[in-house]
C-alpha cells in the first residue's frame, strides 16, 4: 500500500512569488526573511521524498462558480493548467502546467463517496493559488504529479468545521489504502485570521493576532477537540471576514490525526496576515 | 435583492482585461449594456441557452454604476469579488498599498457582524 511520508500543513500568500524575486528598490524589507523560512520549510518536504503530491485547496472563484458550486471537488485529469489571468494581474503568478495522478483521484473519489462523502469531481480543471502557492514554495520543481482536493471556504452555505476534519480523517485513510508503492505527500493550504475587501484589511499584522497564537497552538499539538470546541461556522466571522479558509487548516490536522504534535512548526508575522508552517511525519522523521 | 447577479457583474468583469477596462472607464454604461446583454448568460455552459429573469434592484445598479464598493459590501456583495476588481481598476493610480487601506478605511463604520453575503 501507498505510505503517507509527510503531512503539510500552510498558509498560502500569493505575494511570496512576487516578494522573492524582487530585487532592488522593489524588493520588500521582510523578504529575505520570508526566503529563508520557506527554504527551512521546503526542505521538510524535500527530505520525505515524496512520488506523488495530493493538494487541499480552494478555488478562489476562477472555475467555480456560484452556478453549480461544489462543497468537496476531487480533480481527475492527466494535467492541470495552473493559475489565471487576475493571479497574473495582481500577484504576477505564472503560469503553469502540473502533472497529474489519475490513478489516485479514481481511488480518492471511489473510496470517498463509498464512505459518505459525496464528492464532485472535475475532469479538466484549472487549479489556482490556493494549490499553486505551496507548489511555488515547497516544490518549485513542479514536477511530482498532483491530485487536487477542492473545499468550499468561499461561497456560503458551507459544510461544518467538523466534516473538514473528518474529510481529512477520511483522505489520510484512503491514501493508505492505495494499492500502490508509492510514497504520498498530503499538502494543504488556508489562512488564519484574515479580512479581504473589509474594514479589518491589509493592517500591520492579521487582524485578530490572538486567534492566529491559539490556531497556531491547536495545529501544532493536535488539538483536535480543543479546536472543535471553540471553532464554529459563526465563530469564525470575528477573528475576519476572510478567516472560513481556517477550515483547511482543520481538514490537514483530520489528516494528521487527533493528538499528532507537528514535527515541525514555523510561524511569520507579516503585514495582512500571519503565515504559519506544519509539518507531520506519520512514520518518523526522515533521516 | 440579487446578490447573486450583483456578483456575476463583479465576477465575469473582473475575468475579462477588456471588461475591467470598459468598467473603469464607463460604469455607468458598462453596467447598462451587461444588464442588458450579458447577465441571463448561463455561465459554465455552452453557448446558446440562456436565463430569463435575472435583473439588478435599483439600488444594485445605482452602486455599480458608481463604482460604490461601500454601498456594495452594504448589499452583501461577496467583498473578495469587489475587493479584486476595485484592485485591477484603481490600484495603479495610487502607491503601494495606499488604495487597499483607503478601501479599508472607506468601510470603517461596518461593525460585526457584516452584512451577509450568501447567495
Amino acid at each position: 500500500m501507498a505510505t503517507v511520508v509527510a503531512v503539510i500543513a500552510s498558509t498560502h500568500h500569493p505575494f511570496f512569488y512576487k516578494a522573492s524575486t524582487a530585487t532592488g528598490e522593489n524588493r520588500p524589507p521582510f523578504a529575505d526573511e520570508w526566503v529563508r523560512k520557506i527554504t527551512a520549510f521546503r526542505e521538510t518536504l524535500t527530505r520525505a521524498n515524496p512520488d506523488v503530491l495530493v493538494m487541499v485547496g480552494s478555488d478562489h472563484f476562477h472555475q467555480l462558480w456560484l452556478d453549480n458550486m461544489p462543497q468537496f471537488l476531487v480533480g481527475k485529469a492527466p494535467f492541470y493548467d495552473a493559475n489565471w489571468y487576475n493571479e497574473e494581474r495582481e500577484f504576477g503568478m505564472p503560469r503553469m502546467l502540473l502533472k497529474g495522478d489519475e490513478d489516485l483521484s479514481a481511488h480518492l473519489l471511489r473510496q470517498g463517496i463509498d464512505r459518505g462523502f459525496d464528492l464532485a469531481f472535475s475532469n479538466e480543471l484549472r487549479i489556482d493559488h490556493s494549490i499553486t502557492c505551496p507548489i511555488i514554495t515547497l516544490r518549485p520543481e513542479a514536477d511530482l504529479p498532483i491530485v487536487p482536493i477542492y473545499t468550499n471556504i468561499f461561497a456560503p452555505p458551507l459544510p461544518q468545521p467538523k466534516r473538514f476534519v473528518q474529510l481529512g480523517e477520511a483522505v489520510r485513510e484512503i491514501v493508505e489504502s492505495w494499492p500502490s508503492d508509492l510514497r504520498v505527500a498530503i499538502i494543504g493550504t488556508g489562512h488564519l485570521s484574515l479580512e479581504l475587501g473589509g474594514p479589518r484589511q491589509f493592517g500591520p499584522h492579521g487582524p485578530d493576532p490572538e486567534f492566529d497564537r491559539r490556531a497556531v497552538e491547536w495545529i501544532a499539538s493536535g488539538d483536535l477537540e480543543g479546536c472543535l470546541s471553540e471553532v464554529t461556522l459563526d465563530s469564525l466571522h470575528a477573528p475576519g471576514n476572510a478567516t472560513h479558509g481556517f477550515m483547511d487548516f482543520m481538514l490537514m490536522m483530520g489528516v494528521a490525526g487527533a493528538g499528532a504534535k507537528a514535527d515541525y512548526v514555523d510561524s511569520f508575522d507579516l503585514f495582512h496576515t500571519m503565515e504559519a508552517y506544519f509539518t507531520w511525519y506519520p512514520n518518523g522523521a526522515p533521516r | 435583492m440579487s446578490k447573486y447577479l450583483v456578483n456575476k457583474f463583479l465576477y465575469t468583469v473582473d475575468r475579462d482585461p477588456e471588461l475591467v477596462e470598459r468598467y473603469r472607464d464607463d460604469p455607468a454604461g458598462t453596467v447598462e449594456w451587461w444588464e442588458a446583454e450579458r447577465a441571463n448568460a448561463v455561465l459554465n455552459c455552452h453557448t446558446g441557452e440562456a436565463s430569463t429573469w435575472l435583473r439588478f434592484t435599483d439600488e444594485e445598479r445605482a452602486a455599480l454604476a458608481g463604482h460604490d464598493h461601500v454601498k456594495l459590501f452594504e448589499l452583501g456583495a461577496h467583498p473578495f469579488l469587489t475587493l479584486t476588481l476595485f484592485i485591477a481598476m484603481f490600484e495603479r493610480d495610487h502607491g503601494p498599498l495606499e488604495y487597499q487601506l483607503a478601501f479599508g478605511a472607506r468601510l470603517k463604520h461596518f461593525e460585526m457582524p457584516y452584512p451577509d453575503i450568501a447567495t
